[in-house]
């Protein structure tokens, strides 16, 4: 006789937004291949919608918590707090700007109009599983699903070979990084006899190992790998080429949306899973942040490709996500989803404008581009304006707010010569921005480039309306601010 | 009234709104009348607000006007507020003052410009954030207009910039500012980190109260005094000063000369009890920066031909009087000496100006000469101007330049005699402009051999230097009567004459100093000041005067018979002294210019090394992964138990 | 048998896996390579689950696997397409965007 099949336990409910992702993926794949000519505005809209019922959905999710507590399902292998949801948002977010950002991007390079929009809902599900992985498998499965969608993503563009070359690398690299961190997990497995995150936590409560180098040296190799992810020195060198080379909406996917999926995966990882060891991965994070901010902030300063600039200054952005995140504090934790809220506005904005200007081929990203844009598109630079100023940090932005969030954390945990070292990148990274304002304001357009026609409305709104939530942010922090407070990530026992 | 101060700052804004979006339907000349009447409007606001405040007895002269809420979350708690005390009014006073008459001079200034409307908004912008800088009721407001000021500067002195200049004073203009900006950032973190609040109103009663560190108040008022220095051109972040020079005239008269580059002063007055809290070298130290500057940048403006490089390195050496002042502990003289200067140094600029609009844009003095014919209203109010900052009683310089002499002989009488030379060489080279710009013959049609446009006289015959339009010319007399009689608010012959000291009582709260030096002394010091003043006049007269001319401006002056000390003066001053100046000139030229461009430099360099990292080959990236592993699993197997 | 002779034989594999994708230029061989280090991690899972007589070590294992394959097909269409463009698979000539 069969013993009946005891099925787990499935939180149906906190699974709505990764199923939406994923079958909303599907959905539109299988359509597009049994449909020979869809309507062009189809599968953007689609995306868009789906992003948009996520975020919807997440209102009521978020209050579900809030009232019954975190909940752990699947036999204790997928979590759901509201850090997750907090993370999830900002990946709805991210899915609705890019998709808005494609919508003129790829008629306009004579790109095939459905497989951006699959990859990136698929990316995005693996985003949703890594936001709220309470085991390892799970955190490595969401890491693959988000990454090998990107690789594919970043080599999207048919015609340009730098895409095809960004994407190799970006592959090359992102496998031999997760090789590490599977090493890493492999060994923390063995260390602790299990890749729950909750029972590792719990085993290392209460078990004093008397030989740690094997779990140590996986926390090391995990480091390197999610350290790849969210590209912190050393490394990080991927990203200015990848940057420059993939697709620009594809860009403003990976900024925001890899990014915060990392770095939500580095938050329970280590300040959850092991917050024991905090003494002895703390000064190793300490280290990393400050050469990021540094090697970051130094090496923009002299590029001439503005998306290379950008990307450089993303290297940046992780350096100061990470001084919040070595805190290793509640406080720490709010102060990392705030910026990765922030940030993720100030980097899609950003890269719908480079999608804008870099034009047909979206070749034309160096400074000349930009070039006298404050009279040729003066609506344009004023949004590009607030969101430089708002990287820059500059008060009275959304980027102030949350420099200081994590600055004051880090504080708080008695690291102060890392604060300094931020507040010293910071004001070298300003030259970078300043550099492109003065060339949009200050700047003559040089003679010979075409006056670029009108703006494509997608890229308008995103830009647009990223501008106007950053000086919001920046005018009105505490409801943001609340947020993140609330969203506090905590790991529950299934 | 205290109620309408949010009028100041918001008139300006208005402006700068209206200007920036239909400046171009308003067009010339109605864009500058606009401008000019939100400054005036927003001065008579600001004179509303003084008249409440003087009415009221000293304990009562401080409020605080809350517009909204910024940060309310949790422990970090800012608003957007005015503070208004006596203090951030008189600098309101003199900003929007002196900011609708450089308006109304502009008026006729910027004529014809294609720019014009959008230089009034941005002028309009500059005096806008200048408010938030000086009204602010925290520090991070103050950052803020601090920042927006240097944007603004940034912007008006590109106004006319051409490429290849705008590279290089940029590059200073921008390592010079960050590194003072950092300092101030430091300053805003750690005050935040010890007081709880960034609001100057708990910071300053709470350091008054002296619950402070010492060590604390001595990083925060150290960097303070960094960002101080970057801001108000001090040694050695002053190179961005005379580079600003670029820019038009009013520009220069409003933002280099006036207002922003005295808010270092400003922000140091302000937090006067952190300093007070502080350790006894850190007022020693402003004083002597402060001091060294004021004599280092005299050498330099002795050195100069372009007119508006003299007058910025007079300025970057009164500035350094300011400093002085406050290391003195002397914060009303700091006041006071920041409001004569604005007056007699806006003259100054204004006048240079005049005279550079009409001699077509030229502004190397070795073309001028004999212009007094030709302008005599802008000669005349320079005059006055020249006397104010040569100290020259009763002219309003005099007074405020003794006040800080005095303190200084009462810190330390070296303090007082590297002050009293460079009074000496003020008096001298500001002589040496009026000479050779107003005296003496006329050289505007001479040949000049070896010059870009070849030189030629005939080219500019019929370029008759003119006097400058009224709109030009009616600022200058007001502000010529302004430079004269300014210096009464503060007369040192008794307590009751000492107005604004009393006015100013509630912002420094009791940390001026007290002279401890009798009336006899001080009669005496401001005797030799003054004496010292005639010298350098003296001197700059024998030397530019009669060395060169027969009939001149000054020909009964002192040295008239005394040939013999004018021939050695001449020769002192045409060889070794003429060199040292030179050197001077050339230290700042190569040395501390090098220094800047050497962070920038170093910069560039270590960015040259982490370029070779960026290879572009997946194996050296696979290599940094390698390499960061083997890094991370070291560092933790050290930490291991192992 | 000992645990640690496994942990040996993962840690070679492993080492060797990373010395190819360092000093490899064919991209297949740095392909091949990275499969080498995801085959270390599969001994090391298998060898603590065994050892610890448990199944999450193996169910891991097979996991690896299959995203293991599913790089694999996108890298090689990767290479594939450099190939149809470049004529060339050797990494060190890809250094269009550096700096």
């Amino acid at each position: 006789m069969i013993a009946a099949l005891t099925t787990p336990y499935v939180a149906w409910w906190a699974l709505v937004p990764l199923i939406t992702f994923a079958v909303a993926g599907f959905l539109l794949l299988t359509v597009a291949s049994l449909v020979r000519r869809l309507p062009a505005v189809l599968a953007p809209a689609w995306t868009a919608v789906a992003g948009l019922g996520v975020l919807l959905y997440l209102v009521p999710m978020w209050s579900r918590v809030g009232r019954d507590g975190a909940d752990s399902f699947l036999a204790g292998t997928v979590g759901v707090d509201r850090s997750s949801i907090f993370v999830t948002g900002i990946l709805a977010v991210a899915v609705i700007a890019a998709a808005l950002i494609s919508r003129d991007y790829l008629p306009r390079e004579d790109l095939p109009g459905v497989e951006l929009y699959v990859l990136l809902l698929m990316s995005a599900a693996g985003g949703v599983v890594m936001a709220s992985a309470n085991d390892l498998i799970v955190l490595f499965l969401g890491l693959e699903i988000l990454s090998i969608a990107v690789y594919v993503l970043a080599a999207l563009h048919l015609r340009r070979i730098e895409s095809q070359e960004a994407a190799l690398k970006y592959f090359l690299l992102g496998a031999f990084s997760s090789a590490f961190l599977l090493y890493g997990i492999a060994l923390v497995y063995g260390a602790t006899g299990s890749t729950n995150m909750v029972r590792i936590s719990a085993f290392l409560a209460q078990n004093v190992l008397v030989d740690d180098a094997m779990l140590l040296a996986g926390l090391g190799l995990l480091l390197v790998g999610l350290g790849f992810k969210v590209a912190v020195v050393p490394f990080h060198a991927w990203t200015p080429d990848v940057y420059q080379g993939a697709p620009t909406p594809v860009v403003a996917w990976m900024a925001a949306g890899v990014k915060a999926a990392g770095f939500a995966a580095l938050m329970r990882v280590f300040v959850l899973t092991l917050g024991t060891y905090v003494s002895d991965w703390r000064p190793a994070f300490q280290v990393i942040a400050a050469a990021t901010v540094l090697a970051g902030a130094v090496v923009a300063v002299v590029q001439t490709d503005v998306k290379r600039m950008l990307a450089y200054s993303s290297i940046v952005h992780a350096g100061f996500i990470l001084v919040g995140l070595q805190a290793a504090t509640d406080r720490g934790n709010s102060s990392v989803l705030a910026y990765l809220a922030v940030y993720a506005f100030l980097t899609v904005g950003s890269f719908a404008v480079v999608t804008v200007v870099s034009g047909t081929g979206d070749a034309s990203h160096g400074l000349d581009a930009y070039r006298g844009m404050g009279r040729r598109h003066p609506a344009l630079a004023g949004v590009f304006t607030v969101l430089l100023l708002g990287q820059a940090g500059i008060p009275f932005t959304g980027g102030f707010v949350v420099k200081l969030g994590v600055l004051a954390a880090a504080v708080d945990g008695g690291a102060y010569w890392l604060a300094g070292v931020a507040m010293l990148a910071a004001a070298v990274a300003a030259f970078v921005y300043l550099r492109l304002l003065v060339a949009m304001y200050l700047e003559e357009v040089p003679s010979g480039t075409e006056t670029s026609g009108a703006v494509p409305l997608g890229a308008l709104v995103v830009a647009v309306a990223s501008a106007v939530i950053v000086l919001v942010v920046g005018l009105v922090p505490g409801p943001l601010l609340d947020l993140a407070r609330d969203a506090v990530p905590v790991l529950v026992a299934g | 009234m205290v109620d309408l101060i949010w009028l100041v700052p918001a008139l300006p804004l208005g402006g700068f709104i209206v200007l920036i979006f239909c400046g171009r339907r308003i067009g010339e000349p109605f864009a500058g009348w606009l401008a000019t009447g939100v400054m005036a409007g927003s001065f008579i606001a600001t004179v509303a607000v003084f008249l409440d405040m003087a009415g009221r007895s000293a304990h009562d002269r401080r409020a605080v006007v809350t517009l909204f809420e910024w940060i309310p979350a949790g422990d970090l708690s800012v608003d957007v507020g005015f503070l208004v005390d006596p203090l951030s009014l008189t600098m309101c006073l003199f900003i929007t003052g002196v900011g609708a008459l450089i308006h109304l001079y502009s008026v006729g200034y910027m004529h014809g410009d294609a720019g014009f409307p959008r230089f009034f908004a941005y002028l309009n912008l500059f005096t806008f954030a200048m408010l938030m800088l000086v009204l602010g009721d925290n520090l991070l407001l103050t950052f803020l207009g601090w920042e927006g000021v240097g944007a603004c500067s940034y912007m008006l002195i590109s106004f006319w910039f051409t490429e290849p200049a705008n590279a290089t004073a940029g590059k200073k203009a921008f390592v010079t500012n960050r590194i003072g900006d950092w300092g101030f950032m430091v300053a805003m973190f750690a005050t935040f980190f010890t007081f709880g609040s960034l609001n100057y109103v708990d910071v300053l009663d709470a350091s008054e109260a002296g619950t402070v560190a010492q060590t604390t108040a001595t990083l925060i008022a150290v960097m303070l005094l960094v960002g101080a220095v970057g801001k108000s051109a001090q040694f050695p972040l002053y190179l961005w000063l005379p580079d600003a020079m670029a820019g038009p005239t009013p520009v220069s008269a409003l933002i280099h000369a006036a207002t922003m580059v005295t808010s270092g002063v400003y922000l140091l007055t302000r937090v006067n009890p952190v300093i007070a809290d502080a350790a006894g070298w850190v007022p020693d130290l402003i004083a002597w920066l402060g001091v060294g500057t004021a004599l280092f940048a005299a050498t330099i403006a002795m050195a100069q031909t372009d007119i508006k490089k003299v007058l910025a390195y007079s300025t970057i050496s009164q500035l350094g009087y300011m400093f002085l002042a406050v290391g003195s502990g002397a914060y009303v003289a700091a006041v006071f000496h920041m409001v004569t200067h604005a007056f007699f140094k806006a003259l100054l600029f204004l006048g240079s100006g005049s005279v550079i609009h009409g001699m077509d844009g030229d502004q190397d003095m070795r073309h001028y000469g004999g212009l007094r014919r030709f302008m005599p209203v802008t000669a005349g109010t320079f005059v006055v101007g020249w006397l104010a900052i040569a100290g020259v009683p009763p002219f309003s310089g005099f007074w405020s330049k003794d006040e800080i002499l005095a303190f200084a002989w009462n810190k330390s009488p070296a303090l007082w005699f590297v002050g009293l030379l460079t009074a000496v060489l003020t008096a001298f080279y500001m002589t040496r402009l009026m000479a050779m710009t107003f005296s003496g013959e006329s050289r505007y049609a001479d040949e000049r051999p070896g010059e870009e446009d070849g030189g030629a006289a005939a080219l500019r015959a019929d370029h008759t230097p003119h006097e400058s339009p009224r709109t030009m010319t009616a600022p200058l007399v007001v502000l010529a009567g302004l430079a004269m009689v300014a210096g009464f608010v503060q007369l040192p012959f008794s307590s009751s004459t000492k107005w604004l000291e009393h006015w100013l009582e509630p912002s420094l709260y009791s940390n001026e100093v007290h002279l401890g030096i009798g009336g006899g002394t001080q009669f005496l010091l401001a005797a030799i000041a003054v004496v010292g003043g005639v010298v350098g006049i003296g001197v700059a007269v024998a030397v530019y005067v009669k060395a060169r001319v027969d009939r001149g401006l000054f020909e009964q002056a002192i040295f008239a018979d005394a040939w013999r000390i004018d021939r050695s003066v001449a020769r002192f001053m045409g060889g070794p002294g003429r060199q040292g100046f030179d050197a001077t000139n050339r230290f700042d030229e190569r040395v501390v210019d090098g220094a800047v461009f050497g962070v920038a430099d170093v910069v560039r360099r270590l960015a040259g090394l982490g370029r070779l990292f960026h290879s572009g080959m997946v194996r050296t990236y696979a290599s940094g992964i390698g390499v960061g592993a083997v890094a991370l699993i070291t560092w933790f197997l050290v930490r291991s138990t192992l | 048998m000992y645990l640690n002779q496994f942990l040996l034989l993962s840690a070679a594999l492993f080492a060797i896996g990373v010395y190819g994708v360092l000093a490899r230029r064919n991209g297949v061989l740095v392909l091949m390579s990275i499969e080498l280090i995801l085959n270390a991690v599969n001994i090391n899972l298998v060898a603590f689950a065994a050892f610890g007589n448990q199944l999450a070590g193996e169910v891991f294992a097979l996991f690896v696997i299959a995203v293991a394959a599913a790089e694999v097909g996108v890298g090689l269409a990767m290479i594939l397409l450099l190939y149809r463009n470049r004529k060339s698979i050797d990494l060190t000539q890809i250094d269009l965007m550096r700096g």
